[in-house]
């Protein structure tokens, strides 16, 4: 089961992880965006930090939508809407769970993913984030059928999502700015795909650890 | 970075301060969530107009709220799509029962922000329309981009669909007036610098003493190619052929065309780029019956200009003439 302090361990750690990354984001996010990812993520996820202490004592699916809400009204720019509906839909799919059990986590990240999907009318092979969360979803989901637990689910879905990040390098870029860019897209790793890798990575590192 | 700003972080709150006090009889401005507003609004019976956008394009969009034009203006971090509960408060604060328009320059971060805020709005039972410029040429409309650009046209949307609005017309009527509008024109942008955003403290991107970016977006976003400067009327001819061979303009159209500075170009370049654009438009036989000449849609204090023209017909030229009241575009009052 993963606890409500575990989710908020991951949410605070997340923060102090985009904060140390705010220039490598921003970085990539130069070579074929508009060198703002970084910031974006990290004013976004300041704000979330000043909202849960708030909502410490509510349910995580609250908790989650609480995250949502707080992205969409803080980050702007395609990072706000995308992120915002990630957590907003895992948050819907949680509500009045205290704790969670691995079908939990698999249909919130589900849901999560299918509202990237509808906000960004997006798939999978366009030099997305999409690229990190998908094999990082499906990866979690056969580790579970195969008798693992929450904790190896996390780490597996770690381990996709930074292999998924690096097969963006090569790809052409189909949606959002870095599509302006054409062929020049190409030999780069997209900006939201690393920064989705980075929260998974903060999720086995903070959940079902010990 | 040289510029006249006290905190990086201060600069879009401490301009929305300056337009406050500038402006008084035309807007009021709030904050948190941030949004410029007709100083009259909600006018009642009136279709209200929203549009927002990253800062940094000034007079775009804030400058056009007023009479005859916008209602609301909601302002993001410089170059980042404002957000969705700046644009839902807009609206709400412009929706005179006729129903809002929302006019969005065709970006990803402003298309989504602007459909949430859309949602929303509904939800709350106010009638919401949109509008997605996309003129840019420079950006090949295809599967494999976000699509076009939304650049200069959107100052003739705002313009004409504002003065739709102030006649009485229906919500319906107005948001097809502003898609005609973008239908019918075309823009193409090129840049002598870059431009600093004031958070990132260097240069978008670098360009050589002696190089042009042809086809630039208006946040610095690469254009079709990078080349050595040229005279003034080679660029010209640069941008316009690719415009008009693009809709195509046809030999006895009438246009409305604009040349507009980056930010940090002279007015006596664009009145020789504009001499220049008549000269060659007169030569496919095009007629320009009004323009604009100045800066209008803004990339900070990039170097540079753009080109956009617009198909006019006599609904686009009467309603373009119709009075209009901002701090940015001034007539007929
Ligand atoms: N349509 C889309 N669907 C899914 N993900 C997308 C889409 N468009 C962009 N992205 C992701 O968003 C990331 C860019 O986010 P960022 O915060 O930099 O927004 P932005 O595009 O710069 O917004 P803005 O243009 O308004 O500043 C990309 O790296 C990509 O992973
Ligand atoms: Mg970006």
């Amino acid at each position: 089961m993963i606890t409500k302090e575990e989710i908020l361990a991951w949410l605070h750690r997340y923060r102090e992880v985009l904060a140390e990354n705010k220039e490598y984001l921003t970085e990539l996010d130069a070579a074929i965006g508009d060198a703002d990812h970084g910031i974006n993520m990290d004013r976004g996820f300041g704000a979330v930090e000043k909202k849960l202490d708030g909502v410490a004592e509510k349910d995580i699916g609250t908790i989650l939508k609480t995250v949502g809400m707080t992205l969409v009204s803080t980050v702007g720019g395609a990072g706000g809407p995308l992120y915002g509906t990630f957590f907003l839909k895992a948050g819907m799919t949680l509500s009045g769970k205290n704790e969670l059990s691995a079908e939990d986590m698999v249909a919130a990240l589900n849901a999560a993913i299918e509202g990237v999907k509808m906000r960004g009318k997006a798939t999978t092979g366009e030099k997305t984030m999409l690229d990190a969360l998908v094999p990082a979803l499906e990866a979690m989901q056969k580790t579970i059928a195969d008798g693992g637990d929450i904790h190896a689910a996390l780490e597996a879905a770690t381990a996709a999502a930074e292999e998924g990040m690096k097969a963006t390098i090569p790809m052409l870029a189909t949606k959002g700015r870095a599509s302006y860019l054409g062929e020049r897209s190409i030999g780069h790793q997209d900006p939201g795909a690393t920064s989705s890798w980075l929260m998974l990575k903060t999720a086995a590192e903070t959940i079902g650890a010990s | 970075m040289k510029k006249l700003i006290n905190k990086p972080e201060d600069v879009v709150r401490e301009e929305l301060e300056g337009i406050a006090l500038a402006h008084p009889d035309l807007v009021k401005v709030h904050y948190e969530p941030d949004y410029i507003v007709r100083a009259d609004a909600p006018v009642k019976g009136k279709v209200g107009l929203v549009s927002g956008g990253g800062s940094g394009h000034e007079p775009l969009h804030g400058g056009f709220v007023g009479m005859g034009m916008l209602d609301a203006a909601c302002p993001g971090a410089v170059f980042t799509s404002p957000t969705p509960d700046q644009m839902l408060e807009a609206t709400k604060a412009v929706d005179g029962g006729a129903g809002v328009l929302h006019i969005v320059k065709n970006y990803t971060g402003d298309v989504m922000n602007f459909e949430m805020a859309a949602e929303m709005a509904q939800m709350e039972g106010i009638e919401v329309a949109s509008v997605v410029t996309n003129d840019d040429v420079a950006v090949q409309d295809s599967l494999y981009t976000a699509g076009r650009r939304g650049v200069g046209i959107t100052v003739f949307v705002e313009k004409i669909a504002g003065a739709a609005a102030e006649e009485g017309r229906s919500l319906a009527e107005v948001t097809a007036v502003a898609k005609k509008v973008n239908d019918w024109g075309r823009s193409m942008g090129m840049a002598l610098t870059s431009c600093v955003v004031p958070q990132a403290g260097k240069p978008t991107f670098d360009l050589g003493e002696d190089e042009m970016e042809i086809g630039i977006g208006i946040h610095g976003e690469p254009g079709r190619k990078r080349m050595k400067i040229a005279p003034v009327d080679e660029i010209v001819e640069m941008l316009a052929e690719p415009i008009i061979s693009d809709l195509p303009y046809k030999e006895g159209d009438k246009v409305i065309a604009m040349v507009n500075g980056m930010g940090g170009t002279p007015l006596i370049e664009l009145y020789i780029a504009y001499r220049k654009l008549h000269h060659v438009l007169e030569g496919h036989g095009i007629t320009i019956v009004r323009n604009l000449v100045g800066n209008y849609i803004t990339s900070l204090e990039m170097a540079g200009m753009s080109i956009t023209l617009m198909k006019a017909d006599d609904e686009l030229i009467k309603l373009w003439d119709a009075p209009v009241k901002t701090a940015g575009l001034r007539w007929g009052v």
